[in-house]
Order: C-alpha cells, then structure tokens, then sequence
C-alpha cells in the first residue's frame, strides 16, 4: 500500500522520465534524487507565507513536475522542458511561478535565502525560507560566506537540505574533494545540523524538517539519497548526471517508475 | 557656456555617495546599506550611525554579500552594495549574472575607488574593465557619474528607479562643478557646452579634464561640444546622433580601457547612424601600477593635455 506521498513520488519520477525523453536533455540522476525532499517541503513542511529556493538548479525537473502536483504550473507544460518558446528551461527562471530567482550557477541560492530571510526578520515577518542544494554544490565558495553570515545574524528562519547524492557530474564526491565529515563542517559554522539516513524515506524526513524548537540558528538538513532513485540503472551510476536513456533503457525505466 | 563652468570646491566623488545614501534613507525606509568590510571607504559612518539596523556588514565576503542583497530585493528591501569597484564587479560576476541581472533584482552595485586613480595599491585594485563587465549585462544600468554632486544626487535617484544598477565612482578628491541638488535623470546626457567643430564626450573623473581641454581648445578657436555621459547604459543615443551630425568628429575620454568602455559606447552609435573620424582618450590595453592618482593619470595618458591633443588629431582626419 503506498501513501498518498508516496504515489506522488511514483507520477513525480515519471514525470521526471518524461521530461528527459521529450527534452532528450535534462539532469534526470539529481531530480530523482531529490523527489522526497520537495514532495516533504510542498506537501508536509512549508505553510503559505514560506517560500523555497532550488538553489542546485539543474535539478528543476522534480520542482517542475512538484510545482504542477500542486497546481501552480499546468501539468501539460511539463512536456515542453527545454523546448524552444517555453517557460519551462533548463534551469529555473522566475517567469515561473513559485521561482524567485533565476538559479543554476551553483552556490548562490543559499546566500540569496540569507538575504530574504534577513528581510523577513527586518521587517518582523514569519517566514522560513527553505533552500535545497547539492552536495557537490557545497565545494562553492560562496556556500560558505552564505553559511557565515547567517550563523552570525542568527537566521533561525533559513533551512538548507543537502541532497546528499554523494555524486558530481563525473565521479563520487569522496573521490573528488572529500567533503566529509560534512556534519561536523556545518556544525563548526554555527548551524544546526540534523541528518537524515535515508533521505528517500517521507516519514523521516518530515521528522528532521519539522524541527522547530531551536531558536537562534540556521538549521541545515543533510539528506542521504541515491542519484538516479527509482531506476534501478541509473542509481547511483555515474553516467546518469545529465544522462539520456536510448530505447532499450527507456523500456526498463519506464517498466520500473510505472510499477 | 563653457566659461561658466567652474570649481565649486575640490571633494571625492565617494563623499557624495555617503551623503547620497544618508539623505535617500531619510526618505526611504526601504533603502538599506551593505558593506564587504569597506564601511569608511565608502563614507556610510553618517548612514550607519543614523540606520544602524539597516547597515548589513558582511565581512570579506562579496559573492554572498551580491546575493544577500538579492534576497534582500525579494523581501522589499532596496540594497545598497558598497566595496571597491574591482571587487564589486570582476571578483562577483557570476552572482551580479545570474541573482542580479538575470533575475531582475532591484540591487545597486555602489562601487568605489574605480580607475587608476585609486592610486597606491597598484594594479590589483585599479579596476579599468567594470563600465564593460557591467554594460554588456542585459538589463543593468551603468552609471559614471562625474563629481561629488553629481554622485550624491545619482545615488538618490537611483532608488526611485526600479532595477539593477551599477553606480561608479572613485577615491580622490577632485574638482566639484555642477550645481548643488540639480535634478539627475538616469540616461539622459548632460550638455555641458554647445559647440560646433568637435563632440568630447566624457564619463566621471575625466569630465573635469574634457572641460579644462575644451577650454584650451576655445582658445585656439576651436569650438567643443562637450557631453557628459554620466549613464553610459541606457544610452542616451539620440543625444549623441545629434551632436555628432553637427560637429563631424569625436572623443571619448573616460578612466578605463579603451576595450568596452565609454569610447566603445559611443563607438556603437556612431557605427550605426552616423560614422565620423573618433579618438580614445582611454587606457591603452594594459594594467595600472602604484603611484599618485596625477602621476598615474599623465603616464597613462588621461589629461588634459591628451584630450586636447586627441581632439587636434580627430580635426585633422575630419579636413582630409
């Protein structure tokens, strides 16, 4: 018996599918990486005054087909990703409704929440502002300046969730520049850290997002997710970054997100 | 007239700003200031005593600063970003592209010390490409105003525009000639003198040296029109078209490279409509060095004395 969060993972991954197939382009491994994540802080965790940023852009495809779940974009657009004339492109932009900002260069999206989140306190309005990245996005820089500042001006209305894939485009995060012990970084930032095992399980991470008790600290979740879920190929396979299925893979793909 | 241009009183364009920011936050609590660590050199003592829960010190970090301000804009707020202009431009790029300008934030990029004549700490700090970095963003208005009264009111009235803009100014003092709280419309030229034989079109420090040269030049007879291009985007084409099918030749003097900068604006037009014999009173392809503000300015050829020889040589290409 599936729930009903779980079945809208199922059409959400199938979506996800479709866009590439259309597209024949896309970042299929890192949205289906991070489908529990958005269904979690669209259905269970963010009240109307909260807003999200995707700030690892690429993986727009589970925010288009989570966006039209909840009604905001029309389902029948999402076939026109990528193409010519559409709203819908390859990386966010704010011409879509329920996106702030343009994001996709990796990095930014943290700070620009710092930013809105510091509006918010200014101007004494509740707002959390929720921002997802990636783990290989956390070797930018400019992470770590938005991390500073926000532990300095106490942001307790910013969240951050690391979508904890363990992979780039190429290889595996350890192998690249080991960003573990990636807790104990956070931490040493001044944030509030909650890890979730697996970061594909609803119940869990609505546990780890519904934290609300802390005063004082920004708070980011790490996430621990498989690139590529629900294909049994694709997960945890290199290639599929920003990989396109042929017709033989397309055949499985579909035979396993449509179970 | 050209004649009746004269100093007022020697002050730095960066002064201006201070008090710009000072008297728009009076009137608009939405107005807020950032800094990279660089409150003095940007002169926000006055707005930081007065706001002091509107100043956001972000420490050495540009990049986050750009997009804290970004998400300041989402939340109402109209930031102010305050470094030095290399830092304000080359250093933060991508996030000025991508959370800035591409997504149409209500962000002011302040940029102090910009040019040779940031002087002693040499070339690492002597931005010379920012006017082009920043022009060729699609959406963003690029500013250069020429003095410190010209400063304060375009830092005013950049709040009441709506949009990315950048704002440029510099460290020393230097002549200040326009009038007090005269009015600053964003991308409309400033006539500064009628004249018929060449069009001087200048942006910032080197206004002050395009008027002294158009005064030598009067003297040899020879009759400027001098423009200054205090918003070098949008640019007020339609102005320059105008002077330059009367006066059938040009220079551009401007503290940047020759490569993107003011003379390459006007370049554009001129190209377009009406293309006509045009000297660079610029700096040549190459980086600055320590030094004084003056002697940077004569050994890179930023002078008086190169305008003037610089209008002779355009005359000349004009009679053949």
């Amino acid at each position: 018996m599936c729930t009903e969060l779980e079945e809208k993972a199922k059409l959400v991954r199938q979506q996800i599918l479709e866009m590439t197939i259309s597209a024949q382009h896309g970042h299929i491994g890192g949205s289906l990486s991070c489908v529990e994540i958005l269904l979690t802080l669209y259905y269970k965790i963010m009240r109307e005054q909260d807003k999200f940023i995707l700030s690892k852009g690429h993986a727009v495809q589970a925010l288009y087909a989570v966006l039209a779940s909840k009604g905001i974009i029309p389902v029948k657009e999402l076939k026109t990703f990528c193409q010519k004339g559409s709203r819908l492109e390859g990386h966010p932009i704010n011409s879509v409704s329920g996106v702030e900002v343009n994001t996709g260069s990796l990095g930014n999206g943290l700070g620009i929440g710092a930013g809105w989140a510091l509006a918010s306190k200014m101007d004494n309005i509740d707002r959390k502002i929720y921002v997802l990245m990636g783990d290989g996005e956390c070797y930018e820089g400019a992470i770590w300046e938005a991390a500073m500042f926000a532990a300095h001006h106490k942001l307790d209305n910013l969240v951050a969730i690391i979508d904890r894939n363990k992979q780039c485009v190429l290889d595996y995060t350890e192998d690249i520049n080991k960003l573990n012990p990636l807790a104990d970084k956070w931490r040493a930032f001044g944030w509030h850290v909650s890890e979730v095992y697996d970061g594909h399980n609803l119940t869990a991470l609505q546990h780890a997002l519904k934290i609300s008790y802390l005063k004082d600290k920004p708070r980011v979740i790490i996430a621990n997710t498989i690139k590529g879920k629900g294909v049994s190929f694709m997960e945890g396979k290199i290639k599929w970054h920003a990989g396109v299925p042929d017709a033989e893979e397309i055949k499985i793909a579909r035979k396993e997100l449509w179970i | 007239m050209l004649q009746d241009i004269q100093i007022l009183n020697e002050k730095e364009t960066r002064g201006g700003f201070g008090e710009g920011i000072l008297e728009v936050g009076r009137k608009n609590k939405n107005v807020v200031a950032l800094t990279a660590d660089l409150a003095g050199s940007l002169k926000l003592n006055a707005f930081i005593k007065e706001f002091p829960d509107r100043f956001i010190q972000c420490g050495i970090a540009e990049a986050n600063m750009i997009g804290v301000a970004a998400g300041l804009t989402i939340g109402g707020k109209i930031p102010y970003t305050t470094t030095f202009a290399n830092f304000s431009t080359s250093r933060v790029y991508d996030q000025i592209r991508q959370s800035v300008a591409y997504s149409g934030k209500n962000v002011k990029i302040c940029a102090s010390h910009a040019g040779l004549t940031l002087g002693e700490d040499g070339a690492t700090h002597q931005v010379l490409e920012d006017i082009g970095m920043m022009k060729m963003l699609p959406g963003m208005t690029v500013i250069v105003p020429c003095d410190f009264n010209q400063t304060k009111a375009a830092t005013m009235a950049i709040a009441d525009y709506e949009g990315p803009v950048y704002l440029r100014f510099g460290r020393p003092k230097c002549a200040n000639f326009t009038a007090e709280n005269a009015h600053f419309e964003i991308g409309k030229a400033q006539l500064l003198a009628e004249g018929t034989d060449i069009s001087i079109f200048a942006c910032g420090h080197m206004v002050w040296h395009a008027v002294e040269a158009a005064k030598i030049l009067a003297e040899k007879g020879i009759s400027v029109e001098l423009i200054n291009i205090h918003t070098i985007k949008p640019l007020d084409e339609a102005a320059i078209i105008k002077s330059i099918t009367k006066t059938g030749c040009i220079v551009t003097a401007e503290e940047h490279q020759i490569n993107g900068g003011l003379g390459d604006s006007i370049a554009n037009v001129a190209s377009r409509y009406c293309a006509v014999p045009h000297e660079y009173v610029a700096v040549m392809d190459t980086f600055g060095e320590s030094g004084t503000p003056n002697q940077l300015m004569q050994k890179y050829g930023l002078t008086k004395e190169n305008i003037v020889a610089a209008a002779q040589k355009a005359l000349l290409r004009k009679a053949k």
